[in-house]
């Protein structure tokens, strides 16, 4: 029924284009669906992905940027090379489909773990290290005069943020709060410049093909902030998946993907990235500890959100790793 | 006391049910969710199999850090709030040793197959 309300939007903005066909619902929570689908047009069939807030969730959750303003960064992004989809259509209230917008489907693949290991992308795995220097090098270059408004955030701001919502959960955790003391006691103070943050720029939110990165997503907590923490969060050890000694995503090391930032014309500051892979770890794991309270308290009772819960530890023994290592 | 077979044994007993029997004839979400429910089950046989002696190793490491008594949530709160003041830190004689023992004992139950901690496993050895 998707497909009736897709039809008479791509009629209006899509020249050429006679309806859509194979709308199928990819992913997202209650709040946030992404669908994927084809415009038939007589020139063959354009693949298009929808990315909306149904009617009724209009209001995004605080850190959220919010859908246009994500439409508008992935513009932006385009627009400068980044590579990222081409927004076709921002949604309107008459077009009945919600808050969203419509994008260009970029083909490759999301899944980390098939990325890591699969044949089709073994010429690409040596390269995408530096890539990814080289991706967020230019996108923390897009023109702040043509950005969306965004939040500004500092890193003290953020340890209060991760702190109140650590203490909500009720779930005392000494390895947190020695992260959370280490993190207060390492605050490099606000960076030097402030650009634009992806904010959640890791391996799965990366489409990658066969010649590596072809699209950056999940553009939702975007905000102006420290550089470095994109090239620190894509270090957490949580986005190897298995590989250890390869802190870029599970790709390669930091000294390349450093060299990929350097090489697009920016400064890496190595002591501000490492200060952010802490925070990152700790950040990841108190999401772990929202999806067992949403579990417990909300309407999604899946097993999946209950073993999320259980994937604390994993970010605990990253954090006694980086803190309290021991001996080789 | 309760008759046996434990909960152990009951728990793997569906596992290895739903694991060789059932696996096969599903496909698609469905065989993702099946896999995460098989996972649940080890985790819980892991955990009735470890917890009784783990938490008694924490208690007696938190009553000796502490120098309190108490059940082993309310000394993690302890520690949690001394770390949090500050009164104990990564100088603190035993903490470190606590926390990455703790930390181990969890892992063995959570995800005994995480590359993080099956390289400090084998630093043990």
């Amino acid at each position: 029924m998707i497909e009736a309300e897709l039809s008479r939007s791509v009629v209006r903005w899509c020249e050429g284009a006679t309806g859509v066909t194979a709308a199928a619902r990819l992913s997202g929570g209650a709040s946030q669906e992404t669908w994927r689908f084809d415009i038939e047009h007589p020139d063959g069939p354009i693949g298009a992905i929808l990315r909306r807030s149904p009617r009724g969730y209009g209001a995004a959750p605080t850190r959220a940027a919010g859908l246009a303003a994500e439409a508008r960064l992935m513009q932006l992004a385009y627009e400068a090379g980044v590579p990222s989809p081409r927004v076709m259509h921002v949604l309107t209230p008459d077009e009945d489909l919600g808050t969203g917008f419509i994008m260009q489907r970029v083909e490759g693949e999301t899944i980390a773990r098939k990325i890591l290991r699969d044949d089709e992308f073994a010429a690409a795995r040596p390269l995408l290290a530096r890539q990814i220097g080289g991706v967020l090098a230019r996108l923390h270059k897009l023109p702040q005069d043509k950005l969306p408004e965004l939040r500004h955030m500092t890193a003290a701001k953020e340890i209060g943020e991760f702190e109140r919502d650590y203490r909500s959960l009720n779930w005392p955790k000494p390895v947190f709060e020695l992260a959370l003391r280490w993190l207060r006691d390492h605050d490099p103070g606000p960076s030097d410049e402030e650009t634009l943050v992806h904010g959640d720029f890791r391996n799965g939110n990366l489409i990658v093909g066969a010649d590596g990165v072809r699209a950056v997503l999940d553009w939702e907590l975007a905000h102006l902030g420290d550089p470095m923490e994109d090239l620190g969060w894509v270090c957490v050890n949580s986005w190897r998946f298995g590989e250890l000694d390869k802190p870029v995503g599970g790709f390669g090391s930091r000294e390349e993907m450093f060299a990929g930032y350097e090489a697009a014309g920016r400064k890496v500051d190595a002591a501000r990235v490492k200060f952010w892979e802490v925070m990152g770890t700790l950040r990841w794991g108190i999401m772990c500890g929202g999806m067992m309270q949403r579990f417990r308290e909300g309407p999604d009772h899946s097993m999946e959100r209950a073993m999320i819960g259980r994937r604390a530890s994993e970010t605990e023994i990253d954090l006694l790793r980086l803190l309290a290592p021991r001996g080789e | 006391m309760q008759d046996e077979p434990t909960p152990i044994e009951l728990t793997k007993a569906v596992a290895d049910f739903l694991r060789n029997d059932i696996t096969p004839l599903i496909s698609g979400h469905q065989a993702f969710k099946l896999r995460v429910a098989v996972n649940i089950l080890d985790l819980v046989a892991r955990q009735l199999m470890r917890e009784e002696g783990s938490d008694a190793a924490e208690m007696e490491r938190l009553r000796a850090l502490l120098g309190m008594d108490g059940s082993v949530t309310d000394l993690n709160r302890a520690l949690a709030e001394r770390i949090a003041k500050g009164e104990v830190d990564l100088a603190t004689p035993g903490l470190a040793e606590h926390l990455w023992q703790t930390t181990m004992d969890k892992l063995a139950v959570d995800q005994p197959s995480y590359a993080s901690y099956k390289r400090e496993l084998s630093r043990n050895r």
